[in-house]
């Protein structure tokens, strides 16, 4: 029943998280500090991996269209919706449990190993709130914004494909996209985003607050961070998926 | 003042503390000592409320500490500064941002009157030209004068050090302790240190009190841990030629 410790902990994380920070003005830098961390320090590989990632998804459409009687712009139709709905929003925010969550879990792990947890709460400070409410709120704020660079670029990505590759002409493309376009798509991805920044982060602040130890812990809990949020972010897509499109 | 009432405590079964009780003046530098594993560091975190107690009470100037929640002990933690055995200075401040990082925590100071308090502090503990520089970028002894600075910047009025000079050169030792010394007569302040330094025994321990085997062994002052005749302490603390030979000419046999 290790899991049900976990979650009994991990909610009491939360609360603990939640609960009123005591003096505003000294959150304030952090959230600064961690905005311009996750979303400016982002941008590089979310833009390379989205380019990739369209490109991909716009070459496999048209390998798989093999019924003449589907018009071409069909791939920019499924291009776009798969992008929007999924891709971006699911597949950035398992890169970023990668890349955000483990650094999370590794800075707040070596801090509780090396005993500035201890020091900031013999201030009288809440710890759990001070390290990890700032990032949490970041995430919150800044990931909708890379999903949907990302998702733009996604597009992008699958024209430039699709054209170099000779395998859809520009005009089929872009006729396609701009096709029966559901705008409630977007507001659909951006709430699984909000969703996944909520987990990544928090998961990732969880276990590095809770590493005991040394170094080793530290690296243990940082993988921990990566591979529960990886696993939360896809049973939540799932959830979400089944709540709000069917 | 600080009381204790027969402290306990246990890791996973383990007794690592059991029925300590005793007393630190305000005004004096009360010393734990003790080997290395005996406990000490487990009892400053207990006393802290870092750690709590599985049984027995503290009392804060007569205030009972032990038992409250979180947001009952706020108005103590003002008054508590801590200098932990590993430093425990925040990698991602620099060195002012450090000593600082109270400050902001409970003053409304301007920025010019923190830096003011910073700088003064960080020259009581010897360091000039630092403020910039990273932990990272710090020798071992300077974090620890750096960790120093930060638990004495809020005006403290109980100060904990654990080991605050074990790592440092003999001179910065003593300049350490004096330091210490002269606080907390200057502020009135309860300190209490925890030391395996026979120089800092001898120099500036007004009550010493000696940990073994998870209890309290042997408490007095500095005159009569040369008279004693309690073996454990005297293997302990005159384990070295030079402190048997300090023994032999100050203390009895
Ligand atoms: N969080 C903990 N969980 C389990 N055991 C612990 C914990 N903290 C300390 N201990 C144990 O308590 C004992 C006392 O440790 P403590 O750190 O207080 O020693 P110390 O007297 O400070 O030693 P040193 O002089 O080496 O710093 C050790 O045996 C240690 O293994
Ligand atoms: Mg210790």
């Amino acid at each position: 029943m290790n899991w049900l410790f976990h979650l009994g902990r991990y909610w009491m994380f939360i609360k603990e998280m939640l609960s009123r920070p005591e003096k505003l003005s000294i959150y304030w830098k952090q959230l600064l500090r961690e905005l311009d961390n996750f979303g400016y320090g982002s941008l590089g590989i979310v833009a390379l991996t989205s380019v990739f990632m369209g490109a991909v998804i716009t070459i496999q459409t048209v390998y798989n269209l093999v019924n003449p009687l589907v018009p071409m712009s069909a791939v920019g139709i499924v291009a776009r919706d798969s992008i929007i709905l999924e891709f971006s929003p699911t597949m950035m925010s398992l890169v970023l449990a990668g890349k955000i969550g483990s650094s999370i879990a590794s800075e707040i792990g070596t801090m509780r190993v090396t005993e500035q947890i201890d020091a900031i709460e013999i201030m009288g400070i809440n710890s759990a709130s001070y390290l990890s409410l700032p990032k949490v709120v970041a995430a919150i704020l800044i990931f909708p914004f890379v999903v949907i660079i990302s998702m733009f670029l996604g597009i992008f990505g699958g024209w430039i494909a699709g054209t170099l590759a000779g395998v859809i002409s520009s005009a089929d493309y872009i006729n396609g996209i701009q096709d029966s376009f559901v705008p409630f798509n977007i507001v659909f991805a951006l709430i699984k985003t909000v969703t996944f920044a909520f987990l990544i982060t928090s998961v990732a602040a969880y276990h590095g607050y809770h590493t005991e130890g040394g170094a080793l812990e530290v690296g243990q809990s940082s993988t921990n961070a990566v591979v529960y949020s990886s696993i939360l972010i896809l049973v939540f897509d799932y959830i979400l998926t089944q709540l709000i499109l069917t | 003042m600080i009381e204790l009432r027969n402290i306990s405590k246990s890791f996973s079964g383990r007794m690592i503390l059991s029925g300590v009780s005793t007393c630190f003046e305000k005004g004096h530098i009360n010393l734990v000592i003790g080997g290395s594993g005996s406990g000490k560091t487990v009892l400053m975190k207990c006393m802290v409320g870092l750690v709590e107690i599985d049984d027995g009470e503290l009392l804060y100037d007569k205030k009972m500490f032990s038992g409250l929640s979180r947001a009952e002990r706020k108005p103590f933690r003002q008054e508590i500064g801590m200098v932990f055995q590993g430093g425990a200075l925040f990698d991602s401040l620099t060195v002012e941002q450090n000593v600082m990082f109270p400050l902001n925590m409970f003053t409304d100071l301007s920025i010019q009157d923190k830096r003011e308090r910073v700088n003064f502090c960080l020259k009581r503990v010897n360091l000039e030209k630092v403020n910039q520089l990273s932990p990272s970028e710090l020798s071992g002894g300077m974090k620890k004068r750096v960790a120093i600075a930060r638990a004495i910047a809020p005006n403290p009025s109980y100060l904990f050090c654990d080991e605050p000079n074990s790592g440092l050169d003999p001179k910065t030792s003593i300049v350490i302790d004096n330091l210490i010394k002269e606080i907390t007569e200057e502020f009135n302040i309860t300190t209490i240190v925890n030391t395996h330094d026979m120089n800092s025994v001898l120099e500036i321990g007004d009550k010493i009190i000696f940990l073994h085997q998870g209890k309290k062994w042997w408490e007095g002052t500095v005159n009569d841990i040369l008279q004693t005749d309690n073996q454990e302490l005297n293997d302990f603390i005159f384990a070295s030629k030079l402190a048997k030979g300090v023994k032999q000419k100050y203390g009895k046999n």
